[in-house]
């Protein structure tokens, strides 16, 4: 698909140092200093955000893939009345490793990993804040995913829900180490994802190239600065949780423990005030994603901005305030339940006007294409609205209590993650798969398994709203012949055979795309963000010259281009560090290099993640190999000379400062 | 059919609900024509080249078509609020006290009664008059359950430590399915109950027959099932008023011929699934807690004959 806006022109080159030769020579210095780390040791220190993103997104998708075959697996048992196919016991395990997997290890790592290929490109930097960290967070995520992932093999995954209620998942209910898999696998993810967040949030406030105001931020970016926020506020609730919960299980406290003081809904409050924020912490990506391709495939910028940003802002904020809607039916009060009722129901406001934007935008389309990217991006005007509107359904307590925690509910939020989440999912994968791969994925493929993919989700899931108020529960392994949900569910199971198809295709799709797509060049679909204006994939070192903006398209016009950034040094790893709201240049910061450290301190806290499942002192022994694995990583280098310093200042440099993570 | 349906009610609180689900329903159905409808409307304008729209116009009409979806929603919040009013505001008077009671993975049912000697207990299996509101008192035995009616009314959790109630009130006899909806282990599938809406002086006959101990066996079958009962593993963990046996950690069986299921609603109460499930309720409902028994052929035969008399 190259039929886009090709021919747009670099940022213009107006400062008379940045001739050819000199930019050769810039080149090949950068390129020296940044080269990727070689060898398997290079493949285990590498801490490029290129390299380290593309890792996150297949690895989550490895983890989709794994939880798709647990769905596959399931509809296959509910397809008949009485199935013996699968038994309770497994039965148990599977959905509640499904709904782990889907939640900690796919859905938030996936937009987490392409953020961190995309964002540092899309704010003109090159490399992400705390590279190190970044990696870490890699090695965590991906060892929390095979401790998962081990256990289910040996038949001890978790088969508490992935909701782990005590006192089903407490001491006295909870089989054998089961439900701490399941606590130890939190902790697993959300240590990696707070990483990751803080990495972000510091990218986008610090590393925008000069230009680039906080109202000239693209919408992706502005997307995942919101999650990040939301991350760092909501996943340290289940963290403390899932630490109380194996702390009743492995010391005996007494957390929920209603017997000696504690408190079984305790657990679900702290639990869902995270649950609930970490919807929109894998909804809000997308929507930025949404914006990214809306506006690309319309050929103009998406209307209303500013109503844009605020919109992601406000639904952060209320998403924190409604937890509560899952616990309507556990006889709270009747006023707190209409405040978190109105609080529920208000959240679609701002989600409306960013609807009505995107109409808007489309409907004011320069030059629509309906690219492959782009039917992904329309259908989730098909798709979530439906999630959304029964959501509005289930935030009235006495409909809720009618059908909380049966299958209507189960289509209500994969209406709403799918249709939210991965289809534009899908669609960013294919929109930014050039970038990544330096070629196009095929149309035709694509559109096949787009197609596919609408019509099976559609007859997967929409039959279970039926079913959900025909009275069938959710969770459970069986249900009599006598009940009359036989033929719903074997719908909904033939409508997962298409899904699963349609995913088949699109994984044809991208592998077979990698040798044989069309080559993509710069920017094959004429986007207006700076990703567009590097090579793809980009070099080690992302640009050169750096960009900076002067308008919130650069591409689109590069005729009011600011000049690009001179003056760092290419033999160093240098970036420019500007101010939050103007990116007005600060300072320089050398960035560090490859390290083996963070891969020795994630096997160091992965050790005493596992081990403390099984005795207390896991957690003091543990710690010791991870202090040293982290003082060797942190261990001080050699400061900038104060000289040097002096010298810089007296030239009118910006101050280098070193950068130590 | 329909004996677990949300959309078939059998009571005032549940009608309530059906109703505003209907509401809802056809709101969203507007909502969501209108929304799709307008996507495809722009993406065809959006195909043909018109000349470039005035911005400021535009962002208008984005923010009148948010003005409306706000007066929808703040339209289905008083909708809803209205509804739970509603519903808190039929009346109680007179009412009938049952007290429910959730075990992996079964129900415990008792009717409340001032004189010990008058409660019922029963289990899995809810008697109620048509046209008399009925105050179910919840608890949990070990972990969280919810008792779901669909028919007569929405759910509510029976927490460890803690006391919900459930109001609901029958108005047309019939015979409903409730089932736990709070997932609570191995066999949270297998946890339902049958709830029997009759007129008032069916149910007055069917309380009083229960408050009755057990018939003293007849036949000398009868007699040796009553035997194997009392010293044999039954008695561990059941209660069968009149016999020896009286522990409470499983099913009252006092008057379990006069149910319809055994297991919790699990299948049948037929002499061949009863024996089944004497000999192997593994097999039945894999994970519950009651063990094999490992009778012989003349026992399990005799327990069978003692247990049809406990009507």
């Amino acid at each position: 698909m190259s039929e886009g806006l090709t021919g747009v022109p670099l940022l213009t080159d107006q400062d008379e140092r940045l001739t050819s030769d000199f930019l050769e020579g810039e080149e090949r210095k950068l390129r020296d200093t940044w080269k990727y780390a070689e060898g398997f040791f290079g493949w285990c220190a590498e801490t490029d955000h290129k390299r380290i993103g593309r890792r996150f997104v297949i690895t989550a998708f490895v983890w989709f893939a794994m939880a798709g075959v647990l769905a596959a697996l399931m509809r296959i048992q509910l397809s008949r009345p009485e199935n013996t196919f699968l038994g309770p016991d497994l039965y148990n395990q599977i959905f509640t490793t499904h709904g782990t997997t889907m939640m900690f290890l796919f859905a938030v790592p996936v937009w987490l990993g392409l953020a961190i290929y995309m964002v540092p490109l899309q704010v003109g930097a090159r490399s992400i804040c705390f590279p190190r960290l970044v990696a870490y967070a890699y090695w965590m995520f991906l060892f929390g995913g095979i401790f998962l992932y081990t256990n289910f093999f040996l038949n001890t995954g978790p088969d508490v829900g992935w909701f782990s209620y005590p006192p089903l998942a407490g001491a006295e209910y909870g089989i054998g180490k089961r439900p701490d898999v399941w606590a130890q696998l939190i902790t697993f993810s959300e240590v990696s994802s707070l990483a990751t967040a803080t990495a972000i949030v510091c990218t986008v406030l610090k590393l925008r190239t000069p230009g680039m105001s906080l109202n000239r931020i693209p919408l992706f970016v502005w997307s995942m600065l919101v999650v990040s926020a939301m991350i760092i506020f909501a996943m340290p609730a289940v963290m403390v949780s899932s630490t109380c919960l194996i702390l009743d299980r492995l010391v005996s406290t007494h957390f929920f423990n209603q017997a000696e003081g504690g408190d079984p809904l305790l657990w679900q409050h702290l639990f869902w005030f995270f649950g609930h924020p970490e919807v929109y912490i894998i909804f809000l990506p997308a929507l930025g994603a949404l914006s990214e391709i809306i506006s690309t495939f319309t050929g103009r910028p998406v209307v209303g901005y500013v109503s844009m940003i605020l919109s992601l802002i406000a639904t952060a904020f209320i998403g924190f305030g409604v937890w509560v809607h899952h616990m309507f039916a556990t006889g709270l009060p009747q006023l707190g339940q209409s405040f978190f009722t109105a609080a529920s129901i208000m959240i679609v406001a701002p989600t409306s006007v960013q609807i009505f934007n995107w109409i808007a935008t489309v409907w004011t389309a320069r030059r629509l294409r309906l690219t492959t990217p782009m039917l992904y991006a329309l259908s989730f005007f098909f798709i979530f609205i439906i999630g959304g509107l029964t959501g509005v359904m289930l935030a009235a307590v006495p409909l809720d209590r009618q059908v909380h925690d049966t299958f209507f509910v189960v289509a209500h939020f994969h209406y709403v993650l799918i249709g939210g989440s991965v289809f534009p999912l899908l669609g960013a994968v294919t929109f930014w798969y050039p970038k990544l791969t330096g070629r196009l994925m095929s149309e035709g493929l694509g559109k096949l398994a787009y197609w596919l993919l609408f019509v099976g989700f559609n007859l997967t899931f929409f039959p279970m709203h039926l079913l959900g108020l025909a009275g069938m529960p959710r969770r459970v392994y069986t249900y009599p012949a006598s009940m009359g949900w036989g033929g719903l569910n074997m719908l909904a199971s033939l409508g997962a055979a298409v899904m699963a198809l349609s995913l088949l295709i699109y994984l044809v799709n991208v592998v077979v795309s990698l040798r044989s797509g069309a080559l993509a060049g710069n920017n094959p679909w004429g986007v207006a963000t700076l990703d567009g204006a590097t090579a793809s994939p980009p070099p080690a070192y992302n640009f050169v010259p750096s960009p900076t903006v002067g308008s919130r398209e650069p591409l689109w016009h590069s005729e009011i281009s600011p000049p690009p950034v001179v003056g760092l040094s290419a033999a160093k790893r240098e970036v420019l560090v500007t101010r939050v709201l103007d990116a007005e240049p600060d300072h320089r910061y050398e960035m560090p290099g490859p390290s083996i450290w963070p891969l020795v301190s994630a096997i160091a806290t992965s050790v005493m993640f596992v081990w403390s499942i099984f005795n207390p002192w896991g957690v003091v022994w543990g710690s010791i190999p991870i202090t040293a694995a982290l003082v060797l990583w942190f261990w001080p280098k050699r400061g900038v000379p104060p000289a040097r310093l002096a010298a810089d200042a007296a030239a009118g440099h910006l101050t280098p400062r070193e950068m130590v993570s | 059919m329909h004996i677990q349906s949300v959309l078939h009610p059998a009571g005032i609180e549940a009608a309530l609900v059906s109703r505003l689900w209907w509401v809802m329903f056809w709101t969203c159905a507007v909502v969501w024509v209108a929304v799709a409808g307008a996507m495809l409307f722009a993406i065809r304008r959006g195909r043909t080249r018109v000349a470039p729209a005035n911005e400021r116009s535009v962002f208008r009409n984005v923010l009148v078509a948010a003005g409306i979806s706000l007066v929808a929603l703040v339209w289905l919040l008083f909708e809803s609020v209205l509804t739970g009013r509603a519903q808190e505001n039929v009346s109680t008077k007179d009412s009938l006290h049952i007290q429910v009671t959730g075990y992996q993975w079964w129900w415990d049912v008792q009717y409340e009664n001032p004189v010990p000697s008058l409660q019922v207990t029963a289990a899995n299996e809810i008697h109620i008059p048509v046209g008399r509101a009925v105050v179910v008192d919840l608890f949990a035995g070990d972990v969280i359950h919810s008792l779901w009616i669909p028919n007569l009314q929405g759910k509510i959790d029976l927490i460890p430590g803690r006391h919900n109630t459930l109001t609901l009130r029958a108005d047309a006899p019939g015979i409903y399915r409730g089932q736990c909806a709070e997932y609570c282990g191995a066999q949270h599938a297998h946890m339902a109950l049958v709830v029997v809406a009759e007129p008032a002086e069916q149910f007055e006959r069917w309380l009083s027959a229960n408050r009755a101990p057990a018939p003293a066996p007849v036949t000398p079958s009868q007699v040796r099932g009553k035997e194997v009962v009392e010293r044999g593993p039954c008695a561990m963990c059941h209660n069968i008023t009149g016999s020896l046996a009286s522990a409470r950690t499983a099913p009252d069986l006092t008057h379990i011929a006069s149910r319809s299921t055994i297991g919790a609603a699990t299948v049948p109460n037929t002499r061949g699934y009863l024996a089944g499930w004497i000999l192997d309720p593994q097999h039945i409902k894999p994970g519950n807690r009651m063990p094999p028994t490992g009778l012989s052929d003349e026992e399990l035969q005799a327990v069978l004959d003692y247990l049809e008399t406990l009507k």
